[in-house]
């Protein structure tokens, strides 16, 4: 057994810095590379990617990243754990075995495939048999919105990974998987945690949990003493150096930028969070009322004393659906009374929606530089302000009405207020939306697959 | 006197769903007990009034020092249904900052706050 794991993030969504894995593998020792491809509604777009092209559906930069690091991973015995299958794992694996056998690496490169997240396929079935799949934010039933979903998955857990790892892959490929199982699956497989031993899989996931954003934990939007964080434009993004009695540090390689420190780290810790008692996973439930942090060091945060409690007998479930349309139009007003003048505009354009009897569910303005972030508590807008954008959104079910909105943005400019640029970028694009339903199903309903692709 | 909680505090922001999270974490461990018995989930509703339509709730955590609120529908209906500029919630952070609470003098002559 390894005295310590280092677990490197790569990415902190898809459409991170696309170096930052690259910088990872290069610039020091590490173990594995966990990367995440999946914000909640990506499976829609890899669902229609794989209806147009049944190989396409997975995330497709995954395949020339790995063209770039396989050498050095290879080289190093690094393993790489990512979400990146999407709904086509096996097209994906298939594509990186290509890859592999290009670079003369096709003995190497193991390539662990975990299947079995998806559900879009028995929806109907599930629901027939009286299992719900309601909305946990609203108590709906999916009945409401069942001619409209687009994906349907359940968030695996770690064990899948920890499993495809045991068969001896170096490269994991997963769907719809939790992003802290991608860093606790290599912890369990390299120091054999039990699947009840609660407290180390809740330090696991809360490791997890810190870099699974990447950089936003190493001095990435680090509000504590952000203009002394040292040169982000080479920010290091984190690792998680864990050790089998689930006390790990969370650290960055020698001679990058940013900045781990107590405070960074407690920032990633409060993001995105619920009741912090009850962290809910498929591997457990992670209390974060116990998490305890100490300076190890320079970027060197150790991390302790965390409990857990067992796991749920459900899995989340990640459904989404089409909801309408939206567009956003923005016009940049000058000085003086630039505020003024971007309220008069927004008077003008909305005089004119209503005319041409234009329906929305919502239309929202905002005026940027004067109140779009913080409303109500901004200070009133000073004459002297050099220039304010107004930026108008309009959401409903009538595309026509959407499509017919954007084409009142850019007249302003000739019918409206005055010292009015900023429409260069053309005609506002109509968006269909994508929504997001998350919902509970019970885990005996998923049954997870994993396999080594074969040669 | 009246002391803005970005002297006491950092924050960080986020969400789920149409519901926006913000971390307060105490700059030092001694304010935390201000921030506990001050940055309350009412006071935190009526700061964010106007913003968030429904209810707050506050949750403590004494290990790291911090309090996280629930702000909830504060985001337009959330992620890819909200026309907002900030849908994600990550300007909240220091929207929570800006918030005032009343110390007595000598509380604040004792923490540095004077």
């Amino acid at each position: 057994m390894k005295a310590t794991v280092r677990i490197a993030a790569g990415q902190g969504f898809w459409g991170d810095l696309p170096d930052a894995p690259v910088r990872q593998v290069q610039g020091g020792p590490i173990d594995y590379l966990m990367l995440d491809y999946l914000a909640e509604v990506t499976m829609s777009i890899m669902q229609k990617q794989k209806a147009r092209d049944p190989n396409a559906g997975y995330a497709r930069d995954f395949v020339p990243l790995l063209k770039e690091i396989l050498p050095v991973c290879v080289e190093r015995d690094i393993k790489v754990v990512a979400n990146a299958g999407g709904v086509n794992v096996p097209g994906c694996a298939a594509a990186v075995r290509d890859v592999a056998n290009e670079l003369g690496l096709g003995d190497k490169v193991r390539i662990g495939m975990v299947t079995g997240d998806d559900i879009l396929d028995r929806v109907d079935e599930l629901l027939g048999r009286g299992i719900e799949l309601h909305n946990l934010d609203t108590g709906e039933p999916l009945a409401v919105v069942r001619n409209r979903i687009q994906s349907a998955n359940a968030y695996l857990g770690a064990a899948p990974i920890v499993e495809a790892l045991g068969l001896g892959a170096n490269v994991v490929i997963t769907g719809r998987a939790t992003d802290t199982g991608l860093t606790l699956g290599p912890m369990i497989h390299e120091f054999g945690w039990a699947d009840d031993d609660w407290d180390r899989l809740a330090a696991g996931t809360i490791a997890g949990h810190i870099i699974e954003c990447g950089a936003q934990c190493s001095g990435g939007n680090c509000q504590y003493d952000w203009e002394n964080i040292p040169d982000l434009a080479n920010v290091g993004f984190p690792i998680a150096e864990a050790s089998p009695d689930g006390t790990f540090i969370i650290t960055k390689h020698e001679g990058t930028g940013g900045r781990v420190n107590v405070p960074s780290v407690k920032e990633q810790l409060l993001y995105e969070m619920g009741d912090p008692h009850e962290y809910i996973t498929p591997d457990c439930v992670a209390d974060f009322t116990t998490i305890h942090l100490a300076d190890d060091g320079p970027n060197r945060v150790r991390v302790f004393g965390i409990k857990g409690r067992p796991a749920t007998d459900s899995l989340k479930v990640s459904i989404s659906y089409s909801s309408g349309f939206k567009a956003v139009g923005t016009l940049v007003y000058a000085w003086p009374d630039a505020y003024k003048k971007a309220q008069a505009a927004d008077r003008v354009l909305r005089e004119r929606l209503d005319r041409l009897g234009l329906k929305f569910e919502q239309v929202l303005t905002e005026f940027v530089g004067a109140n779009a972030t913080h409303g109500p508590l901004a200070a009133p807008s000073s004459n002297e302000l050099a220039e304010v954008q107004l930026r108008v959104g309009v959401r409903g079910n009538d595309r026509a009405a959407v499509e017919r909105f954007t084409k009142e943005i850019a007249p302003l400019i000739l019918t409206g207020p005055p010292a009015v640029t900023g429409f260069a970028g053309g005609r506002p694009k109509v968006e269909e939306i994508v929504a997001y339903w998350p919902a509970l199903i019970p885990k005996s309903e998923i049954t997870s697959a994993v396999q080594l692709l074969a040669d | 006197m009246k002391v803005r909680l970005a002297q006491l505090a950092h924050a960080r922001s986020g969400d789920k769903g149409d519901t926006a999270n913000v971390g307060l974490i105490a700059l030092r461990q001694e304010f935390y007990p201000l921030l506990v018995s001050e940055v309350t989930a009412a006071r935190v509703k009526e700061h964010f009034r106007g913003i968030c339509k429904g209810g707050v709730e506050r949750f403590e955590l004494p290990n790291l020092a911090a309090l996280n609120f629930l702000l909830h529908e504060s985001l337009g209906g959330g992620g890819t249904l909200s026309l907002m500029t900030d849908a994600q919630g990550k300007t909240f952070s220091t929207a929570l900052l800006r918030m005032e609470i009343e110390i007595a003098d000598e509380a604040a002559a004792q923490l540095g706050l004077s």
